[in-house]
């Protein structure tokens, strides 16, 4: 049994593809690094990630798919879901050996589809970040939003905030992939904190720190809450719909759900 | 309409506002208000609120129906000439570019679905209308001997008029084949689609795959999202009942609509269609256990209003 290794990086799959062409070979397993083994296999080959590489075997798939279709692989890539390496592997061996045009449309393809629906769930979710980020005033005017996705979606939603806010210095980070954006109101530059302790906001709730808070910034918070109380129609509650709307992990960072 | 004005044009120029304005409009404004609102706003709405004139009356003697549309084709016109000018001037500013969209109460008044729809499809035939939004009718003014009183919003109702909506705008459906005189309320058991096809065995069974995209959407259990696929997809092999199901199609209601060349399987076994089955008989199948409950529970209720 064939099994290949690689690093977990969208440029490591990518080689593994280049490999197991430039080997003759199809390996029936594609593993992350730290995964563990499965029964029978031999010896795995180790794939060495190299950009040319991968570059060569992303210039090939262009070929074959249409824009969306390597949009589709780019933003699923983003979904960093460990399930979706196998299937996303398949897909672009696939392309290669049967060498049709437009197979991301090929829905009745296991893989295919298993792509497709990765690339849905991280879609759903970057819109959800671009309605549930919600921004706290700093002293120096600068504006904090935490957040922490599922999927890695911050890349997806920086140009909406950017076009949406562009008269004001701004910060998204987040929580859980340790990096965040920071807008100057020119140009929007990555960033990660050396010292994620000394940070001036608590990064379990979002809440920035008494001392740094803008003044009235408390007093919008609160006016968000009572508007939020206050849009509610009795007559029309629906806490089934509200819920799958606005799902719980989600609450923790916003305003109108931690008073 | 001169305040909203004033606040949306604050909003934009004073406090650099760079979000989405949806400005609600007063009926009977005056043009030169709308065209300074349009240029702030990203859309305008005019309420209907009812579809026939004289219940408007009845419920609102200083509306009428000129004061709604009136201001609602200024504001076409504006869009409308707005496209051209950005054709010659990309950087003409910009004139309600979300739109038109308006809203109609449901249930407040004695219109059938059939007046709603057939006033909402109007609607769509302006290139500018976006949306018609509907209503469900709360009793607020319950001293007011016009209006009913009601113990609950029609949020059925409200849902079916919006699934209506849906197959006029998405499903290549008309407004006459969802109702007609026969037909002027909506069933509120079964949605609108599954309704037609209830009414409509001759159209099945629709064959996945040699169908036009139009017939695939007449499935009941089958969307947008799952027709494009399955169009998109028949190009590299042929469709199987397991492919559906993976596609997100609802085999509990689609089974009895479909061929998928092939002679059994886990979803469709055994082969009952609509035609072997009879619409009459094949309809208490396709209502959903939380829609009896519901059905027996309004029956309870209305057995102990007698008693009082």
């Amino acid at each position: 049994m064939n099994v290949y290794i690689f690093d977990n990086t969208l440029d490591g799959l990518l080689t593994a593809v280049f490999d197991s062409f430039f080997l003759k070979q199809q390996p029936e397993y594609l593993l992350a690094e730290g995964e563990q083994l499965p029964m029978f296999a031999d010896e795995p080959h180790r794939v060495v990630t190299d950009s040319e590489k991968a570059e060569r075997v992303w210039k090939g798939l262009e070929k074959y798919l249409s824009k969306e279709g390597m949009h589709m692989i780019s933003v699923s890539w983003l979904s960093e879901e460990r399930t979706l390496n196998q299937p996303l592997f398949n897909m672009i061996c696939k392309v290669f050996r049967l060498k049709v045009k437009g197979l991301e449309r090929n829905a009745s393809d296991p893989d295919v589809l298993e792509v497709r629906n990765s690339c849905r769930r991280v879609l759903h979710e970057q819109l959800r970040m671009k309605q549930f980020i919600r921004f706290q005033k700093a002293k120096d005017g600068t504006y904090l939003a935490v957040v922490s996705p599922d999927h890695n979606v911050l890349p997806l939603i920086i140009d909406h905030f950017q076009d949406r806010f562009n008269d004001q210095p701004w910060i998204i980070y987040d929580a859980k992939r340790h990096y965040g954006y920071y807008y100057d109101g020119k140009t929007v530059i990555r960033v990660t904190f050396e010292d994620e302790a000394s940070v001036p906001f608590d990064l379990s709730n979002g809440k920035m720190d008494a001392d740094v808070l803008s003044e009235n910034d408390k007093l919008f918070q609160d006016l968000w809450r009572t508007y939020f109380k206050a849009i509610c129609i009795k007559e029309r509650m629906n806490p089934k719909k509200q819920l799958s709307d606005m799902p719980r992990r989600y609450w923790k960072y916003m305003t109108e759900k931690n008073g | 309409m001169e305040r909203l004005t004033a606040i949306v044009r604050d909003l934009r120029t004073v406090h650099r506002f760079n979000g989405y304005i949806h400005l609600k409009t007063i009926p009977g404004a005056s043009q030169e208000l709308l065209q300074e609102a349009g240029r702030y706003a990203d859309r305008m709405s005019i309420n209907i609120e009812i579809p026939k004139e004289e219940s408007l009356k009845a419920l609102a003697p200083e509306k009428d129906h000129k004061s709604i549309f009136l201001p609602m084709s200024q504001i076409q016109q504006g869009v409308l000439e707005n496209k051209e000018d950005r054709k010659k001037f990309r950087h003409a500013p910009r004139f309600v570019p979300a739109g038109q969209s308006t809203q109609m109460i449901v249930g407040a008044t004695a219109e059938t679905d059939k007046d709603i729809l057939m006033m909402s499809n109007a609607m769509y035939q302006q290139p500018t209308m976006r949306r018609v939004y509907y209503s469900g009718y709360v009793s607020v003014n319950t001293y007011d001997p016009r209006l009913p009183v009601l113990k609950q919003p029609p949020l059925v109702r409200e849902n079916r008029l919006y699934q209506a909506d849906w197959l006029m705008r998405f499903y290549h459906f008309k407004v006459e084949e969802i109702v007609d005189d026969a037909h002027a309320h909506l069933d509120l058991d079964v949605d609108p689609k599954l309704g037609w096809a209830l009414r409509h065995p001759e159209f099945f069974p629709v064959d996945i795959n040699s169908a036009s995209y139009e017939d695939i959407l007449r499935v009941p259990g089958i969307g947008v999202k799952s027709a494009v696929l399955i169009v998109n997809s028949r190009r590299f092999n042929r469709i199987t009942s397991y492919h559906l199901k993976k596609m997100g199609v609802v085999m509990k209601k689609a089974k009895y609509f479909i061929t998928c060349g092939e002679l059994t399987s886990a979803f469709s076994q055994p082969i009952v269609g609509i035609n072997e089955l009879r619409p009459d008989r094949l309809r208490p199948l396709l209502i959903s256990k939380a829609q009896q409950k519901r059905a027996a529970a309004e029956q309870q209720l209305s057995l102990d209003f007698k008693d009082e």
